[in-house]
């Protein structure tokens, strides 16, 4: 009984208890990043977004919510039944779980496994599923056009995405994502983050996010003027919801991602400023990251599709292949290869 | 210990089960889905084993890659699924025997394994204890010293089978339109542009 207690339910209690804080939060964030999307983008075209619902409009995003989820689910007669259902449910899944592996400060990471970098990939190249899914069980033509285009663009973008992450290990030594956020830490602060030797990576692993999360200019998927919202086209209330609120945890991720391999993590840009915790520092990163997310959505129009695959594929492929053998080449010229020793 | 074999034994019968649907289901695309269930507890019993890395390289390579073009092909397809069905009883011998040489080679394998225990330790290299590296690093040794030229060799035959997928497929297209960026940059206003005064109340 002892044995069963504290080797099996205990842990179980705790891990169950900080998988629900760091859901709780990841949510609230979700429905926050709706609010600073609406924000920012009403202040680059002179309007004031939402302003009605509570103060500053802060509880806007709880009455979206609540709208969204007392509407009628309709699921279209010739849909697929199961898959129709199981796309939603599979892309919020995918969006929540990868948030086991991303340490929000010095230990404070549910699994602190030491492949977690190639955990984040898994899981992200997963998300195709529930678009492709969807597209298909939909019988929709729109719907199916877009469940194609996304296929094809998160499988293109995830090939340079998977180099920029090789070109960040060769520097890291390791896959553990407390260790590449340690690896950037130092006494010269904001100097010592990757974003700064690996700049160009920087530039290509944030542009092939914004394709990955199918955000503009590349949002083809969905591309509202000509699919009318493709995948997404015959979903509804709940299931919509889901969408929705996995999206924007994808967005979350990816930024997460992005401040982990080459923003320091939870780190302070400056030595004099570590007595604020780390957690401050990684949403305030974060929330940088998404601000510029936004400014792109507000700034370019969507790109054509065959540009969108030129890019991925005759531009930032060959290039990061060729920055990945720079980076071994000059680690190794200089012998500044991590645990070479 | 009992919750690894419990988990064990959850994996493999949801991975048999997944996989008799594979080639039972009615609707192919169900098909290629069950696939994916399949790599993904294969994927999980990998980690059971202790090996992450295998087990998340399965993952994006074949969930994350592979099955996503075998997703967009089929779904691609107009398959009659009737027309499907005909050919089953006769294809079901072949199908068969490969199934039985398959088993009896699987049998050699674990029977090795058996009843000459120490012949893990005759290969050129053995892998490191898995208590002292990780297997991400355990692999790497291994592959990039003394399997380089293997691993250089497989390499290569993906690269003549990619060429080889690339020249079948190539079709010269005269009529396509092509997006040629450097000539749309290098244009400049006054070659293309020719800006005239227009008086009012007369045309050009």
């Amino acid at each position: 009984m002892e044995i069963l207690w504290n080797d099996y339910l205990w842990p179980t209690i705790v891990i169950a208890f900080f998988t629900v804080v760091v859901i709780v939060v990841v949510l609230m964030a979700v429905a926050y990043t709706t609010y600073y999307e609406r924000k920012v983008m009403g202040a680059m075209q002179l309007r004031q977004g939402p302003m009605t619902v509570g103060p500053f409009g802060l509880l806007q995003p709880f009455a979206d919510g609540l709208k969204l989820f007392a509407k009628e689910t309709i699921i279209p007669s010739g849909s697929n039944r199961v898959v129709f259902l199981l796309a939603p449910m599979l892309t919020f899944f995918l969006s929540l779980v990868a948030w086991a592996v991303i340490p929000f400060d010095q230990g404070w990471v549910l699994a602190d496994v030491n492949i977690g970098i190639l955990y984040l990939l898994a899981i992200s190249s997963m998300g195709v599923y529930g678009i492709v899914m969807a597209g298909w069980a939909s019988n929709s033509r729109y719907a199916f056009l877009g469940g194609l285009r996304s296929a094809a663009q998160m499988v293109s973008y995830e090939v340079s995405m998977g180099f920029v992450v090789v070109s960040v290990l060769l520097c890291v030594g390791s896959l553990n994502l407390s260790d590449i956020v340690m690896a950037q830490s130092g006494s010269w602060g904001f100097l010592n983050w990757y974003f700064i030797p690996l700049f160009p990576m920087f530039v290509v692993f944030f542009i092939s996010a914004l394709a990955e999360n199918n955000r503009l200019p590349f949002d083809l998927p969905e591309g509202e003027s000509e699919l009318a919202g493709g995948f997404m086209v015959e979903y509804s209330s709940a299931t919509y919801a889901m969408f929705f609120l996995g999206e924007y945890a994808n967005m979350l991720l990816m930024s997460a991602m992005l401040v982990i391999l080459f923003l320091g993590g939870w780190l302070a840009p400056f030595p004099f400023l570590e007595f604020i915790p780390g957690v401050f520092w990684f949403f305030l990163k974060i929330a940088v990251v998404l601000f510029v997310y936004i400014w792109v959505r507000a700034t370019f129009p969507r790109f054509r599709y065959d540009q969108l695959m030129r890019i991925g594929w005759k531009i930032f492929l060959p290039f990061t292949l060729f920055w990945v053998v720079l980076t071994a080449g000059v680690l190794v010229a200089f012998d500044w290869l991590p645990g070479s020793a | 210990m009992i919750i690894s074999g419990l988990a064990f034994y959850l994996f493999s019968i949801i991975a048999v089960v997944a996989a008799v649907m594979v080639i039972s289901a009615r609707n192919p695309v169900h098909s290629v889905l069950y696939l994916i269930v399949v790599f993904f507890n294969s994927a999980a019993l990998f980690v059971l084993m202790g090996a992450e890395f295998l087990a998340l390289i399965l993952v994006i390579v074949y969930v994350g890659a592979v099955a996503v073009l075998f997703l967009f092909v089929v779904m691609m397809l107009d398959i009659d699924f009737t027309e499907l069905r005909e050919g089953f009883l006769r294809y079901l011998p072949i199908g068969l025997v490969i199934g039985l040489i398959l088993l009896v080679e699987l049998f050699v394998v674990i029977g090795a394994w058996a009843f000459a225990s120490d012949a893990a330790n005759q290969i050129a290299a053995p892998a490191p204890p898995a208590d002292q590296v990780d297997n991400t690093l355990a692999l790497g040794r291994l592959l990039y010293t003394d399997y380089a030229y293997l691993f250089q060799a497989a390499g290569m035959i993906l690269l003549v089978a990619m060429i080889g997928a690339i020249v079948l497929t190539l079709r010269h297209r005269p009529d396509t339109k092509r997006q040629r960026v450097a000539e749309q940059v290098a244009r400049r206003p006054d070659e293309v542009l020719d800006v005239r005064k227009v008086n009012p109340g007369e045309g050009i």
